[in-house]
C-alpha cells in the first residue's frame, strides 16, 4: 500500500530525513518511535504534502502511484489522512460544514456522488454514536476553544468520517491525560480493519499499550535504525533511545 | 490661474443648468449658491486632509458628469433587480438619484412613521427642513458635502414618532441604471427616530455594471432618548460606480444604533460615518466588511465621538482585498471631556489575497475624560498557511479552502444581523463575491 524508499527530505535547507525506507501493507499498524528531532513529524508532513518540506531523494508510492506528485487534497482523496499533532483552530467555520465540504470534495475527486445535507447528517449521527463524540462539538467552529483532548478526539472523529486507507497519527498522544488517551485509542482501534493501515508516530510507548502495533520502528537521525514488534516499544521504554544508538552504531551513522 | 479641474467645472455647470426642487426659496437659493462657491474654492478633498489620506481623487478630478438623469422618474427597472428581502417588505426606491413612488411600497408602514422624498418635502413644506439645509460651510465640510448642499435634488425624509415600534424593516434601495453619459446624483436624507421608538432600515445599493455614475449621499440620523435604530447596509453598486456617503449620527440618552455594513460593489466607494454618542449610556455597535477585487477602492471612515457619560461603542470591521484592489479603514474613537465612564473599542482585521492588493488601516484613540475604557487593534495579513494545509489535508481543494476561510473571516461582520432572512441574503452575497465561484 505505502512504500517509502530511501527518502531524503529537507526543511528550511536542513536535511531531516536521511534515507528512510518503510513498507506498510493494508491492515497493518506501524508505530514510528524516536527521540525529539529524529524526523518523526517530518515524515508525517512529507506524506501529507505540507509545503516547506523538500524531498531531495527517494520515492514514496501509495497503491503504486507516486504520492509525492499529488497535491495535499489529492492525497486525501486517495485515502491518506494525517491526524495533526497540533490541530488548527478555524474560527467562523462550523465543524459540520467543514466535514461535509471535506467529505464531498473527496467523493467528487473519486468520482463518487456527493452527499446532500440529509444524507450527510445521517452519516454524522451514526459516526457520533460509534465514536462517542460529543455532539455539541460539531456545532462549534472547527477546534475553536476545544481542549487539547477535544481537539485530538475531533481528529479521530474526522478520520472515522472520512474513512482513509492510510491514517497517520502524528503524536496524537501528546498533551493528553490518561482518560483522553484511552478515548482516542479506543476510537482508533474501532477503525482498525483489514483494508486500513495506520502509521502511529509517537515519542512515548504509553499510547502503544492501547493501540497495539504490528510493527515498531525506531527513527533516529532521519533513518529507521531498528524494527521489531510491540515488544521493541517496551524495551525502548525500559532502556531509552540511547540504548538503540548503542546497539546499532554502525547503521545509525552509516 | 491654473486650468479648471474638469470635475469641478462639470459640477459648476450642472448647478447653473438644473432647476432644483425648492429653488426660488430665498434661504435655500442662498445656501446652495454659497455652498457651490465654497466647493469651487475648496475643490475636491486632497490627500493631505487626514480623512482622505489614502484615497486619491486624481482620477475622479479628470472626469465630468451630467447633472442627474432627466428620465430618472420614468426609467424602467426590472423588479428582479430589487433584492429579495425588499420585495416582501416596505421599501423606498430611488432610481438614478430620484425617489420612485411607483416602485416603492410605503403604505403598510405603521401610523407614526412618515416617509417623504426630499423633493416632495421641498415642494410641499420646506420650512421644517431649513435647519438641515440652510447651513454655511464649516470645518466639518469637505468638497462632497458642499457639493451635496449645492446640488441635492432628492433624498429621504423619514420620521418615526415617539414610542412607535416599527416591526418590519424598511428597505431603502438605490438603483443605478445606465444612461447616455455618466451622471452625478446628490441626495440629502434625514432619519429621526423619536423617543422610545424602534426602527430597522436596510440600505441597498445596486446597479448595472456600466453606468459610471457618481452618487453623493449626505444624511443625518437622530436617535432620540431610549430609541433603537438597527441599520444594515448592503452595498452592491455597479462595477464602475462611484459612491460617496457621509452619515452623521447623533445618539441621545440611552439610545442605541446597531450598524452592519457589507460593502461589495462599486469602483470607488467611501463611507464616512460620524457617530456622536451625545447622550448618557448611548450605545453604538458597528460591524462591517468589505471584499474587493480588480481595482476597486473602498474607504471606511468610522469616527466615533463619546460625549455622554457611560456611553459605549464597539466596532468590528473586516477587510479583504484581492487583485489590485485597495482598502482603507480608519477607526477613530474620540472621548470628549465629560464622557466619564465611556467604553470604546475598535477592532479591524484585514486580509490580502494578492501581492498587488493593499489595505491601510489606522485605529486612533483620543481621550480627554476620566475612567475611560478604550481598546483598539488592527492587523493586515494573509491567509494562514497552516489552516489552508489543514483544510487541504482533509481533501478540500485549495481554491475552495481559500473561499471557506475568507468567508469565515468576513462573517464575523454579520454577527448579530437580524432578521435571519436578511442575514442569509448577506451570506449568499458574500459567497458570490468571493473568487472561484465553484463550491
Amino acid at each position: 500500500m505505502l512504500k517509502i524508499e530511501n527518502l531524503h527530505a529537507r526543511v528550511a535547507g536542513k536535511e531531516i530525513l536521511k534515507g528512510l525506507s518503510l513498507e506498510v501493507k493494508p491492515g497493518e499498524v506501524h508505530a514510528i518511535m524516536g527521540p525529539n528531532g529524529a524526523g518523526k513529524s517530518t515524515l508525517g508532513n512529507v506524506l501529507a504534502g505540507r509545503s516547506g518540506y523538500e524531498v531531495t531523494q527517494g520515492s514514496v508510492t501509495f497503491d503504486g502511484r507516486n504520492l509525492l506528485d499529488l497535491e495535499p487534497e489529492a492525497r486525501a482523496a486517495a485515502g491518506v489522512f494525517l491526524a495533526f499533532q497540533y490541530p488548527v483552530e478555524i474560527p467562523g467555520v462550523n465543524n459540520t460544514y467543514f466535514l461535509r465540504a471535506a467529505l464531498n470534495a473527496q467523493r467528487k475527486a473519486r468520482g463518487e456522488a456527493e452527499l446532500d445535507s440529509v444524507q450527510f447528517l445521517k452519516l454524522v449521527r451514526e459516526k457520533v454514536k460509534e465514536m462517542g463524540m460529543t455532539p455539541e462539538l460539531l456545532n462549534r467552529a472547527v477546534n475553536e476553544g476545544f481542549s487539547g483532548g477535544e481537539k485530538k478526539r475531533n481528529e479521530v472523529f474526522q478520520m472515522a468520517l472520512l474513512e482513509p486507507r492510510l491514517a497517520i497519527l502524528d503524536e496524537t498522544d501528546s498533551g493528553l491525560d490518561i482518560d483522553a488517551l484511552k478515548q482516542v485509542a479506543a476510537g482508533v482501534n474501532a477503525l482498525r480493519s483489514p483494508e486500513r493501515a495506520f502509521l502511529v508516530i509517537t515519542h512515548y510507548q504509553r499510547l502503544l499499550d492501547y493501540i497495539v502495533p504490528d510493527f515498531v520502528h525506531v527513527l533516529a537521525d532521519g533513518r529507521i535504525v531498528e524494527s521489531g514488534d510491540a515488544q521493541l516499544a517496551r524495551e525502548l521504554e525500559a532502556h531509552g533511545y540511547a540504548w538503540v544508538r548503542e546497539r546499532t552504531p554502525a547503521e545509525a551513522h552509516a | 490661474m491654473t486650468a479648471p479641474v474638469p470635475f469641478v467645472q462639470s459640477m459648476h455647470d450642472a448647478a447653473l443648468q438644473g432647476r432644483l426642487p425648492g429653488s426660488g426659496l430665498a434661504w435655500l437659493d442662498t445656501a446652495r449658491a454659497e455652498a457651490l462657491q465654497a466647493f469651487v474654492a475648496r475643490g475636491l478633498p486632497e490627500q493631505r486632509n487626514e480623512l482622505w489620506k489614502y484615497t486619491s481623487l486624481r482620477a475622479l478630478a479628470q472626469k465630468t458628469y451630467a447633472a442627474g438623469d432627466a428620465q430618472a422618474s420614468s426609467r424602467a427597472v426590472d423588479a428582479a433587480l430589487l433584492p429579495a428581502p425588499a420585495l416582501q417588505e416596505p421599501r423606498a426606491v430611488f432610481v438614478n438619484g430620484v425617489f420612485r413612488a411607483d416602485l416603492s411600497q410605503i403604505d403598510a408602514l405603521p401610523v407614526g412613521v412618515t416617509v417623504q422624498s426630499l423633493a416632495a418635502a421641498l415642494r410641499e413644506a420646506p420650512e421644517p427642513l431649513r435647519f438641515l439645509l440652510d447651513k454655511r460651510a464649516d470645518d466639518d465640510d469637505d468638497g462632497f458635502t458642499l457639493l451635496n448642499r449645492a446640488l441635492a435634488a432628492d433624498g429621504l425624509i423619514l420620521k418615526v414618532a415617539p414610542g412607535v415600534e416599527v416591526r418590519d424593516p424598511l428597505h431603502i434601495v438605490h438603483v443605478g441604471v445606465a444612461t447616455e453619459a455618466a451622471a452625478a446624483f446628490h441626495l440629502r436624507s434625514l432619519v429621526e427616530v423619536g423617543e422610545g421608538a424602534r426602527l430597522r432600515i436596510v440600505e441597498h445599493h445596486l446597479g448595472a455594471a456600466q453606468t459610471g455614475h457618481l452618487t453623493n449621499i449626505v444624511r443625518d440620523f437622530g436617535v432620540h432618548e431610549n430609541a433603537h435604530l438597527d441599520w444594515t447596509v448592503v452595498q452592491q453598486a455597479g462595477a464602475d460606480a462611484t459612491l460617496l456617503r457621509r452619515s452623521k449620527v447623533r445618539l441621545h440618552d440611552d439610545a442605541a444604533l446597531n450598524l452592519h455594513a457589507l460593502e461589495l460593489g462599486g469602483k470607488l466607494v467611501r463611507h464616512e460615518i460620524r457617530a456622536e454618542l451625545a447622550g448618557a449610556r448611548s450605545h453604538l455597535e458597528s460591524r462591517g466588511a468589505f471584499v474587493l477585487h480588480d481595482r476597486q477602492h473602498a474607504d471606511m471612515e468610522v469616527l466615533v465621538t463619546h460625549r455622554g457619560r457611560d456611553s459605549v461603542s464597539n466596532a468590528v470591521w473586516r477587510g479583504v482585498a484581492g487583485d489590485r484592489a485597495r482598502g482603507v479603514v480608519h477607526g477613530r474613537i474620540l472621548v470628549q471631556p465629560g464622557a466619564d465612564g465611556a467604553d470604546g473599542s475598535f477592532y479591524n482585521k484585514n486580509l490580502l489575497l494578492s501581492p498587488d492588493a493593499e489595505i491601510d488601516t489606522r485605529p486612533a484613540l483620543e481621550i480627554y475624560a476620566d475612567e475611560v475604557k478604550a481598546n483598539h487593534g488592527a492587523t493586515v495579513g494573509q491567509l494562514d498557511e497552516n489552516v489552508l494545509f489543514y483544510l487541504r489535508s482533509r481533501g478540500v481543494p485549495l481554491e475552495i479552502a481559500r473561499r471557506i476561510l475568507v468567508r469565515a473571516f468576513c462573517s464575523v461582520a454579520l454577527d448579530g444581523m437580524e432578521p435571519m432572512p436578511l442575514r442569509e441574503h448577506c451570506e449568499v452575497l458574500l459567497a458570490e463575491q468571493l473568487p472561484e465561484a465553484s463550491a
